[in-house]
């Protein structure tokens, strides 16, 4: 069952051709019939369908609804929301339910949009697997034997089973696209400060976003559309573009792409490199130039990243501290046993994992040589970034090294899991736009063609995405 | 599937009272058993993340904010959250007189 772009959908549902409470049954079906996969943790169905009839009311009355009137979509469970509990995946959280909703969800249901359920995700957004959910694993809909990969991997899912037009996730190194990859969808990882992160669970706030997962290049820039922008609760936004982003493909004629060298080196699945390099060709037969370009730090950005990012964790989770909200060990004697105890009790294996790495490279006597040092490093991946974007308009490369991995293959193995994200992490350090899309299958499953842009060029970089969805034969 | 390859320059060995000085740091309690497997794989990771420290990084300052934002201000005036107290206890897993209540600090 297939649902018509997120344009037409708004369009149907203005102008009462179809009822947003069809559209929000429709989505509560699919999610009945996709249970196995374990995509979804909880349903908002008694406000889902509440809102739907509010918009067919309004409808009815001729008022004007929005540009995503009547349009169902799904949230990552670390998106503040009512009606449904946020559990972020953890036990920490299970029963928390938020009093006050994520300005992303706010801007969206502005819209309207209605959120029909939240989706599984590594806890606290930690892996790239999706199996550090506290809850399950989410599998993968092209193979169930395999895994969606993370840490949005809920979200993708949710999109390649048809559950609703979009969903939404959160991108720290690569967890919009690396599942958008391994699960055949489209994600899109805005600029840093692009979307307002107020609301949402913070992991790590130097690299965290908040981007669209969805079927089509036009819906994801229809919904960052709705979501951009500055906002007075979240310090670090940024403008918006002034031009509507529509996802509208462009010319490739005189484009130039570069190709990153240190993405087809020693690593790379054989046949994960064949369909991008055959995608390349193709945008060069479209009229593109290619120009083979090299960032050689980016062989270093994922030992940055796992400086950074657990740093940054243990920062942000030592809020979680069983005292005013999130589970609280009740036997405890004292009050720094119960911190203790509370958090022994709440967190995965992973999160205390990233929680003791980032107190170690934080700890006195280490500071300047794993953090200061990362920091540092991270300044060098920046400056490559930028020389190559003198030469350059995009880049291009392939999302993953590899396609969706066997589940459990690498739960033993951190560094191995680790290195999912080998190509989508130096997007994160630099803060700049990035979005992979699905192209040809590689070992029977679901290959993402990824392309980055300089910052603050969401707008240009959805264009040329969309032109290379179009090309496919 | 193949290997990444990944460079261990050296390995700087974690011991189990680091790692229980973490965990005490992290306000963590930990079993025997995870202390053993934390005590493995924090050194792997550990040494892995150690490559940056071979890297040439002269004349260059670090990084903490991309965007190149500075100091964004607002001004000092009431903003209304639309969050009434009671609604932000309602998650607290102890509370009296409209307040957290937590265990004593000072004995």
């Amino acid at each position: 069952m297939n649902w018509d772009s997120i344009e037409k959908i708004a369009e149907n549902v203005s102008s009462g051709k179809v009822t947003a409470e069809t559209l929000v049954n429709k989505s509560l079906a699919m999610i009945d019939d996709t249970k196995e996969y374990n995509a979804i943790l909880s349903v908002s169905k008694t406000r889902a369908l509440e809102r739907a009839r509010e918009i067919d009311a309004k409808v009815k009355n001729g008022e004007k609804i929005g540009k995503l009137a009547g349009v169902p979509f799904i949230a990552k469970d670390n998106f503040l929301t009512f009606d449904t509990p946020t559990t972020a995946s953890s036990h920490m959280l299970e029963n928390f339910h938020a009093p006050f909703q994520a300005t992303a969800i706010v801007r969206l249901e502005a819209a309207g949009a209605i959120m029909v359920a939240k989706s599984n995700l590594d806890s606290f957004a930690h892996g790239s697997s999706t199996e550090n959910s506290a809850f399950g694993p989410t599998l993968n809909p092209s193979d169930k034997s395999k895994v969606p990969g993370g840490s949005s991997g809920g979200s993708a899912a949710a999109i390649a089973l048809k559950i609703a037009p979009f969903a939404l996730g959160t991108d720290t190194g690569g967890s919009i696209r690396l599942p958008a990859s391994f699960c055949g969808v489209v994600g899109f990882k805005p600029t840093y400060g692009l979307v307002s992160r107020y609301g949402v669970v913070a992991m790590a706030s130097s690299t965290d976003v908040i981007g669209p997962i969805t079927s089509t290049v036009e819906d994801a820039a229809l919904v960052l559309d709705v979501m951009s922008g500055k906002d007075q609760f979240d310090g670090t936004t940024i403008d918006r573009d002034t031009k509507t982003y529509d996802g509208k493909p462009t010319n490739l004629n005189g484009v130039k792409i570069g190709v990153v060298k240190e993405f087809f080196s020693s690593g790379i699945d054989d046949e994960v490199k064949k369909v991008i390099l055959d995608n390349v060709e193709r945008m060069k037969a479209h009229g593109a130039e290619i120009i083979e370009v090299s960032i050689p730090s980016i062989s270093l950005s994922l030992a940055c990243y796992y400086v950074l990012v657990p740093a940054e964790v243990s920062s942000n989770l030592s809020r979680y501290d069983g005292q005013r909200y999130g589970l609280s060990d009740a036997t405890a004697k004292n009050l720094d046993e119960s911190f203790e105890k509370s958090r022994a009790a709440g967190f995965e294996a992973e999160n205390k994992r990233r929680i003791m790495i980032g107190t170690y490279v934080l700890s006195s006597g280490y500071y300047d040589a794993y953090y200061k040092k990362a920091q540092t490093v991270r300044t060098k991946l920046i400056n490559e970034f930028n020389k190559v974007f003198e030469e350059v308009n995009y880049l291009v490369g392939p999302t993953a090294p590899m396609t969706a991995f066997e589940i459990g293959k690498h739960v033993d193995n951190q560094l191995q899991m680790y290195l999912a994200d080998i190509m989508t992490v130096s997007a994160n350090l630099v803060g700049i736009p990035s979005i992979s899309i699905p192209v040809e299958k590689a070992n029977g499953m679901p290959v993402g063609l990824q392309l980055m842009a300089p910052q603050k060029a969401d707008r240009d970089l959805l264009a040329l995405a969309a032109a290379i969805e179009g090309q496919k034969e | 599937m193949t290997q990444l390859p990944f460079i261990l320059i050296k390995m700087s060995k974690i011991s189990e009272q680091d790692i229980r000085k973490l965990a005490s740091l992290s306000k963590l309690k930990l079993s025997d058993v995870e202390v053993n497997i934390y005590q493995k794989e924090l050194t792997s990771i550990v040494a892995y993340i150690e490559q940056l420290s071979n890297v040439d990084v002269n004349g260059l300052d670090p990084t903490s904010q991309v965007t190149g934002l500075r100091n964004v201000t607002r001004v000092d005036e009431l903003i209304d959250y639309g969050v009434s107290p009671a609604e932000l206890l309602k998650n607290a897993p102890s509370k009296k007189d409209n307040q957290f209540k937590v265990k004593r600090m000072i004995a």
